[in-house]
């Protein structure tokens, strides 16, 4: 059963400033930031839910959500068992980007609290984790689709803050996007190549369904998606 | 955020852009019709340029938002000018930039020379006109602390990832204000990823991590602090205990208001 935060919950809670509010708890950040900004609409309790329903901010939260963990839980069994065939400094590379992911997954969990769904289990059985190059190929598959998906998903988003909290995570996916591209070829244009940064200069943006569609086949089962 | 009177946001930021605004404004009621940049923008097939030029008709027309929108795309067109220019000279002087080094610079000059096109394109009749540049960071004097930048490739590469990472700073900060204006917001989010990149790609040539530790400047020299400072902080908004540890300041990048953009751009822009 899926549980709902009505707005009637607002009234009991009062009305403080919306910025004591989002100081308190991610909760408090729910129930009262949000619907000030939506109009009349709901919060549905996701916990437990596998569906992301970008109705609202806290889908495309839980979209980022997802997608960090997916990099996150990557990097972890790169860290946990490296190809043999990394060059010097590789490693660490990799370990401190796998650290970035975890803070990611870690902020946007503590964040959305109740509001979370819950995470797919992953399939890994595509990647060869015994090889550099595979290794590296799929690091800059999921780095270049991350940058793509936030420039995506940032008008989406309705809360000024939230947007923020995106810019500050997307430019950290774009160094590490741009690194990756640099450990496979290094001092190259790869960096920001042709491939990904068109003739404006602009990068990717991709909306949820191109995304997901990419990453669809990392997900034992289906994320199910409502709202685009 | 959004509740400014925008008129006097403008006026405090940019008083040459308030004016224009209030000619644009005379214009349209003296029963001009659409302007020549939303034409500009339609012919590009560009709708970011189109919704741009819109945008700024729409203001004339006594709209709250988009002012606010020409004055953040005029603060990034003057920090795109400033790098274009700075990647221009740089890679046009003989010389100066290693060749192994060459096509990572030349790829950064060919993306900012894009930029500014586009937000020439976006703002039209309402841009500002590029600053004179003073890239020693004298002020026009020429003989500031980097005096050397365009004979000493280690000078250009420093120069270079402290205007990257300001960069990308910068852009971040102004997201909010474009909240409104999604189509646009979506091409600025897409100029920072860029900027990001870049800043990643210097860092790692100048034998520096891809992304900011703490706070800190490396091996930059101290003019730079300003560039760096802030960015040690773990408060994200929400969360009342933060993340710990410098993996923390490191996964996320910090944001600069705009007056903290031009107190680290001043010394390279010539005052008379």
């Amino acid at each position: 059963m899926e549980s709902e935060i009505h707005m009637s919950l607002l009234s009991v809670m009062g009305a403080p400033s919306r910025r004591d509010f989002l100081k308190t708890t991610a909760i408090g950040a729910a129930a009262v930031a949000l619907p000030t900004v939506l109009s009349g609409c709901h919060v549905v309790g996701a916990i437990g839910k596998r569906k992301l329903d970008f109705g609202d901010d806290f889908g495309v939260l839980n979209y980022a959500y997802t997608l960090e963990a997916l990099e996150a839980g990557f990097y972890e069994r790169v860290v946990k068992a490296p190809p043999r065939d990394l060059r010097p400094g590789e490693f660490e590379v990799l370990r401190d980007i796998g650290a970035h992911e975890v803070q990611h997954r870690r902020f946007f969990k503590r964040a959305l609290g109740v509001l979370r769904v819950q995470l797919p289990e992953f399939d890994w059985s595509s990647i060869d984790f015994t090889r550099r190059d595979t290794v590296l190929a799929a690091a800059k598959n999921f780095e270049d689709t991350g940058v793509a998906a936030y420039n995506g998903a940032g008008k989406r988003i309705k809360l000024a803050e939230f947007l923020t909290i995106a810019g500050e995570i997307v430019s950290v996916e774009a160094r590490h996007a741009a690194t990756i591209r640099d450990l496979i070829d290094p001092m190259s244009r790869s960096f920001a190549g042709d491939d990904v940064i068109d003739a404006q200069g602009l990068d990717r943006a991709l909306p949820p369904s191109e995304i997901l569609a990419v990453v669809q086949p990392f997900f034992k089962t289906p994320v199910r998606v409502t709202g685009l | 955020m959004n509740n400014f009177e925008p008129k006097r946001l403008i006026e405090a930021h940019d008083p040459e852009i308030a004016k224009r605004l209030e000619a644009r404004h005379e214009e349209l009621r003296a029963g001009a019709s659409t302007s020549s940049a939303v034409k500009a923008g339609m012919m590009m097939g560009s709708a970011a340029i189109a919704m741009g030029a819109v945008a700024s008709d729409v203001y004339g027309q006594g709209s709250a938002l988009p002012g606010v929108v020409a004055g953040v795309l005029n603060f990034a067109l003057t920090l795109e000018y400033l790098e274009s220019e700075f990647y221009i000279r740089g890679v046009g002087t003989p010389n100066l930039i290693p060749s192994d080094m060459f096509n990572v610079f030349d790829q950064i000059r060919k993306h900012e020379v894009a930029h500014v096109a586009l937000l020439r394109g976006v703002l039209g009749s309402l841009q500002v006109p590029k600053p004179e540049f003073d890239f020693t960071g004298g002020r026009g004097r020429g003989n500031g602390p980097f005096a050397d930048v365009f004979s000493n490739p280690q000078t250009f590469a420093a120069l270079s990832q402290a205007f990257e990472d300001t960069g990308v700073r910068a852009y971040k900060g102004q997201a909010s204000y474009l909240i409104d204006s999604p189509d646009i917001l979506e091409t600025a989010l897409r100029v920072h990823a860029v900027e990001a990149r870049h800043a990643a790609e210097v860092r790692r040539m100048r034998d520096q991590k891809g992304w900011i530790v703490g706070s800190s400047r490396g091996n930059l020299p101290p003019q730079t602090q300003p560039v760096y400072n802030g960015e040690a902080t773990t408060f994200h908004f929400i969360l009342a205990r933060p993340g710990s540890g410098i993996s923390m300041t490191e996964a996320f990048d910090e944001t600069l208001t705009k007056s903290q953009v031009l107190d680290i751009v001043a010394p390279f822009l010539v005052t008379r």
